[in-house]
Order: structure tokens, then C-alpha cells, then sequence
């Protein structure tokens, strides 16, 4: 039977059906943990006497709640961050698992991280404590969420008690046009198909729109189609992916990089396999999109307007929308082009990987953020970082007046030091707008980092369409 | 785990779609090392004005629903991050089940780790419990997870539910699922360890 490239990862990790309904026990290639979702997991390790099942195959990253001040020390002042990060180093000597620490050159946010160093290869499944694991689909993987518990489950087991999901293959057609990004792509599906349209699905990516994009570029939309409520999601690897990988410090090498890329180029779904649902668009009818509300489904192109609640026929959609935009401050008619900011952030797992930052810098190049914005660049990685400043990318951000930071979830989730105050306001290369993420009272614009540096200049939501791109000039 | 058999409580309506885990668990409840205190964090900022007071107003603060052990949510409910905080401190709260049309995934997975059930039925039945539960005079609930039902007090009508069999019975025992899992699959984790290993050599 022809079976999704899903299907074909879930088989191939099955140790065993756990009933008939679908539920199986899933074994479980690697993790990543943060210091603010693994502690309770390894206390429980810890209460019941339990090792590690195995230390090898898990990796620790400390990115959630560490400063992003451009002078980086050890201590960190906040003294719950610091505890949790001291529990995290006695967990990770005491189970014997490997920690990026924060003066670590190899530090930044797990998602970024982890295929940095090539932990991530094709036909992996890789779960990790923070919803954006997803990410890993980018790399032929199948990546996902998971709590605390099945934390402790999984580095206990090396397993997770999995229910088999439904498949939904979004097939995206042509090719994105100029100042069109994955990012905008992906906020299109999350429109379109709505924040639960991808509840209960893997969902697997395809289409010439697709194959064009980047590594980088996929993981940005596999990193958000979460917020579509995809629990992973996959996109076939080829000659991208293995170039990606090869020659990254835990990549295989010499004969064994030549079976595995062998491999690895196989595994796609089969040409007539089923999926439970199909998404088609075309990738010319995407442009630059914004969010106006409180909920990632809540967007729409930057040409477009504040949408008047009266216009939506489902009473809970409607109260939402009307909740939304009075948390947001927007009245219906408002041109979204013209709302002006307070704030601009480019950051995150879902953009602030290298092609994000130099994206950024062609809006930025010569020309200097607003008055009265603050804007801040936060590379999403250590070596993100020090990449961008090899290319003096890093004199663009501060010659147009973005602060350069270092690496982490900062302003993303706002869990360190990093935080709106009521009523700022945000153009944001995150992934999520929901009341309070950035700061309580703040709102949120999620956009495409290109979109954050327009913003920025002209000190509104802008359409970078109307920037005159500028190439580093030799 | 506390076991789930027959439950008896107020049940409160929170209908907004999207309820995601930073409403549920803010910021500031995350930055400890254990599960302790999450109680207070529960819907916050709903629950509380700046200056720490309840909001008289929020559904949970209301005299009727004191004591509350079943909410029923719209749709989408417990979407965003995964923080399992958020169940933690629903579970420190004294909530039993959640009742809607549908739950976000890793949230789901979260509720029945920590004994929470997690009841989907059509989106007509969710309306009329809904309508149900908002009055403050026949808000209580009875949920017979063994049974699969949910009995309305105020008039004893029954609400017929289904659970897979699996998260059914670990809910009724209480089941401490890594305890569970090696003392039936060690082996075949073991086994299934070395073949994969030698199909994948690259993985390890």
C-alpha cells in the first residue's frame, strides 16, 4: 500500500502498537531540552531513582531565559532564571548529558541549534520540550512538541505513547514573488486553514514553491505551521537538505554520509499516496502579510484593512475578533499599512537564522530606523551571530539604530528580561501574537523580519514591496 | 496520578476559541524548578486586576462557580505553547475534565500525564452545555468516566461521551505512565533499539 512520507517515519519507529485505535509507542531518535520545561522532568527521574535512557541522544540548550544584553556573563541577575539554569547544569553533569551553556560559542535557541550542528538528519523523529520542534520537518525529520511528562517519558525510555495522526499535504504551486517570504507563506496557510485548520494532522509540505526554498526557508515554515495546530510536520529531503548537513560537526561522514545520503533521498511519500486532507495555493497569490489580532490566524496582507467584526458569521469568531481588536487597540477600517510602532523585534526560532538577517539588512542598509521606535535584533544563535558579523552585517543593524544582541527566545516569549510594556506596540519576526506573549498589555504584529526592518524605518506596519532593496556594495 | 472514576462539580463556561497556554499560564509562572504554586497563575491576568484583586467579574471568581471541577471550553482550547504548567496549575485548581469540540495536541497530551480528562463531543452538544453550565443555579456536573457519561444535576439528563480505551483506563488507574511503559516494553525498546541502530548506523 502506498504510504505519506509520515506514514513511512512512524512505521519505521513503532516498537510496538499499543491498541488498535492507533496508539502506538513511538521510539525516539533525539531531544533537545531548555532549562524552563525539562526541570520537573528531571526531578522525576531523580524521585524514582531512574537514569537516563540514553545521555548520548539528547542535547541541552539554554535559551529561554538567559539576558540578551550584547556583554554576556555566567551569572545571570534574575534569580529564578538563575536558578533554573543552575539546576539545569547539575542535571546535565549529573545524567551526563551535553550542555551549550551560555558562554558556549555554540549556544542560541534549540531549534536553531540543533540543525546547526547537524544533530537533525532525514527519517529522524526528534521530540522535544517546545511546541516549535516542528521545525525539524524542514530537514526531512519529523519533529514535534511535548510536555514536561512525556519529557521525563521519553529520557526514562527513549520512547513516547503516540497516537498516529491524520495526514494534510499542503501543495504550494509557482514561486513566491520578489519581497514575498516563507514566512508570509506560511501566515497564508494559517489564514487560510485557521489555527486549529491543522489540528490533529502532520502536515507535509510540496510543490514547486517548495522545492525553490531554502533550508532556512523551510524551517521557518515548519516552524509556525504549528500555530496552525500541526503536531509536525514534514518536507521530503533532497539535494538542499543534504548539502544543509554535510560537513556540519555531528553529520556522518566518509562512507557512512554516502548510505545515509543514499537513504535519506529515498524516503519521500510514495507517488500515489493517500492524505486524509489536501491545501493547494499558489505561491504568486502570497504578499507580504501582517497580523492584526490576538490569534496567528488573524492576519492579513498589508494592503488590507482592520476587518469589522459584523463581517464574520460564526458568533465565537465574531467575539474573538471584537475581544481582539480591542486588546489591540485597532478599530475596523484602520489600513493596516500606516498603524504606527513603538517597537520592532527581529528574533526567534521562526526568524532569525542567517538568510532571515540578511533580508533584514537589504531594507536596512543606508537607511535608519524611525524616531521614537525601539529596534532590536536578537541572531538566533551564537553562531548566527558571529556569521552575521563576518559579513558586517551587524555594522548595517547598528549604523541604522537596531541594537545587536545575542542569542536566545528573548522577546519572543518574553520569559528574560526582554519586555514590552502595556500598549508598546510590536512589529515582530516571531510567531505568535497572543495577549500578553511580549508583555502584558503589549501588542503584537507578527510579520516577516524584511517586514520588521520597513516597519522600523518608517516607524509603521509598511509594505517592504515599496523599499528599494540594498545589495552590499563591494 | 489521582485517578479519574466519577466526578461530581460546578462547571464553568469559558467559550472564547484559541484559549491558548499563555492565557492559561503567564510568563511570570514559569520560572520555577518545580510544580508548586501554579494555582495562582491560572488565567491570571482574567482573574486578576494589576493590583492583584480578583476581577468580580471573571466566570472563575463568581460565588456560583467556587469550587469549580469542569470547564467547558471553546474550541481549539489549550493551543500555543507547551507548557505543561498550564495543566499543572488547572489540575492545582481542582479542575477534573475539560469539556469542548477539540484540544490542541501537546495540551491534550499534557491533561491525561497529569490525570485531567479531556472530553471532544459535537460542537450542538458543547453549545447546549454551554448554555447550561453559564446558569448560576444549575451549573453542576457529574462525569462518569468508567460510565462515559456526563449527567446534567439540575435535570439528570445524560450526555453520552467516548474515550479510547488506553487513556480511559490509565485515567481510572491513576497509571504513572514511565512505570507503565518499562515494566511492559524495556525489552521490546531494547530489541527494537539494536535493529534500528543497524538500518539507521548514522542516527547514533
Amino acid at each position: 500500500m502506498p504510504r505519506t512520507l509520515y506514514d513511512k517515519i512512524i512505521d519505521a519507529h513503532t516498537v510496538c502498537p499499543l491498541d488498535d485505535s492507533g496508539q502506538l509507542l513511538l521510539y525516539v531518535d533525539r531531544t533537545i531540552l531548555n532549562e524552563y520545561t525539562s526541570p520537573q522532568a528531571f526531578t522525576g527521574l531523580r524521585e524514582a531513582g531512574r537514569p537516563v535512557w540514553n545521555p548520548a541522544a539528547a542535547l541541552m540548550v539554554v535559551d529561554h531565559v538567559n539576558p540578551t544584553a550584547s556583554h554576556r556573563t555566567l551569572e545571570v541577575a534574575d534569580k529564578e532564571a538563575a536558578a533554573q539554569i543552575a539546576y539545569f547544569r547539575d542535571n546535565a553533569r549529573d545524567f551526563g548529558i551535553e550542555l551549550f551553556d551560555i558562554l558556549d560559542p555554540r549556544q542560541g535557541i534549540e531549534h536553531v541549534v540543533a540543525p546547526e550542528q547537524g544533530l537533525v538528519m532525514p527519517g529522524m523523529v526528534v521530540a522535544a520540550g517546545d511546541s516549535h520542534t516542528t521545525a525539524y520537518g524542514a530537514l526531512g525529520a519529523l519533529g514535534f512538541g511535548i510536555g514536561t511528562s512525556d519529557i521525563e517519558h521519553y529520557l526514562a525510555t527513549q520512547t513516547l505513547v503516540y497516537r498516529r495522526l491524520k495526514t494534510l499535504r499542503v501543495v504550494v504551486g509557482g514561486a513566491l514573488a520578489p519581497g514575498v517570504t516563507p514566512k508570509d507563506l506560511v501566515m497564508e496557510v494559517i489564514r487560510r486553514i485557521g489555527a486549529d485548520g491543522a489540528t490533529g494532522y502532520a502536515v507535509e509540505f510540496a510543490g514547486p514553491a517548495i522545492d525553490a526554498m531554502s533550508v532556512e526557508g523551510r524551517m521557518t515554515v515548519c516552524t509556525m505551521i504549528v500555530e496552525a495546530g500541526a503536531r509536525g510536520a514534514v518536507i521530503a529531503a533532497d539535494e538542499k537538505v543534504l548539502a544543509y548537513i554535510h560537513g556540519r560537526p555531528r553529520a556522518p561522514k566518509g562512507m557512512l554520509w554516502e548510505q545515509a545520503a543514499q537513504a535519506w533521498l529515498a524516503l519521500k511519500s510514495d507517488a500515489d499516496a493517500l492524505f486524509d486532507r489536501e491545501v493547494q495555493l499558489a505561491a504568486e497569490d502570497v504578499a507580504p502579510m501582517v497580523t492584526w489580532g490576538t490569534s496567528p490566524d488573524q492576519a492579513a496582507v498589508i494592503t488590507a484593512t482592520v476587518p469589522a467584526p459584523e463581517g464574520e458569521a460564526d458568533p465565537g469568531r465574531r467575539a474573538a475578533l471584537t475581544r481582539a481588536l480591542d486588546y489591540m487597540g485597532l478599530a475596523p477600517g484602520v489600513a493596516l499599512d500606516g498603524i504606527a510602532i513603538s517597537h520592532a523585534f527581529i528574533g526567534s526560532c521562526t526568524n532569525a537564522r542567517i538568510e532571515d538577517l540578511r533580508d533584514a539588512a537589504r531594507i536596512l542598509r543606508g537607511r535608519r530606523v524611525a524616531a521614537g521606535v525601539r529596534a532590536i535584533i536578537v541572531p538566533g544563535s551564537t553562531q548566527v551571530r558571529a556569521q552575521a558579523e563576518r559579513e558586517g552585517l551587524d555594522r548595517v543593524f547598528t549604523d541604522a539604530g537596531f541594537e545587536w544582541r545575542q542569542s536566545g527566545c528573548s522577546m519572543c516569549l518574553a520569559m528574560n528580561d526582554d519586555v514590552l510594556q502595556p500598549g508598546d506596540r510590536c512589529a515582530s519576526s516571531t510567531n505568535r501574537n497572543f495577549e500578553g506573549r511580549q508583555g502584558k498589555g503589549a501588542r503584537t504584529h507578527l510579520m516577516s523580519p524584511a517586514m520588521v526592518a520597513a516597519a522600523a524605518i518608517a516607524g509603521h506596519l509598511a509594505d517592504v514591496r515599496t523599499f528599494n532593496p540594498q545589495e552590499e556594495v563591494a | 496520578m489521582q485517578p479519574f472514576i466519577r466526578v461530581a462539580g460546578p462547571a464553568a463556561p469559558l467559550p472564547q476559541p484559541n484559549v491558548d497556554t499563555d492565557v492559561i499560564m503567564p510568563k511570570q509562572f514559569l520560572k520555577g524548578v518545580d510544580r508548586t504554586g501554579l494555582d495562582r497563575g491560572v488565567f491570571h491576568d482574567l482573574r486578576f486586576a494589576a493590583d492583584g484583586r480578583p476581577r468580580p467579574d471573571f466566570i472563575l471568581n463568581r460565588p456560583s462557580w467556587r469550587g469549580v471541577r469542569f470547564l467547558v471550553v471553546g474550541p481549539n482550547f489549550g493551543c500555543g505553547s507547551s507548557r505543561e504548567h498550564a495543566v499543572w496549575g488547572l489540575a492545582q485548581l481542582g479542575i477534573r475534565a475539560l469539556i469542548g469540540t477539540s484540544f490542541a495536541g501537546i495540551f491534550n497530551d499534557n491533561c491525561q500525564r497529569n490525570g485531567i480528562l479531556t472530553v471532544t463531543l459535537p460542537a450542538d452538544v458543547i453549545a447546549d452545555l454551554m448554555a447550561q453550565v453559564s446558569r448560576p443555579d444549575a451549573n453542576g456536573l457529574i462525569v462518569d468516566l468508567p460510565g462515559q457519561t456526563i449527567t446534567v444535576e439540575a435535570d439528570g439528563r445524560t450526555i453520552p461521551f467516548a474515550v479510547e480505551a488506553l487513556r480511559r483506563d490509565a485515567l481510572i488507574q491513576g497509571l504513572d505512565g514511565v512505570s507503565a511503559t518499562l515494566a511492559r516494553h524495556a525489552e521490546a525498546i531494547r530489541a527494537f533499539e539494536a535493529s534500528h541502530r543497524q538500518a539507521n548506523p548514522w542516527f547514533y
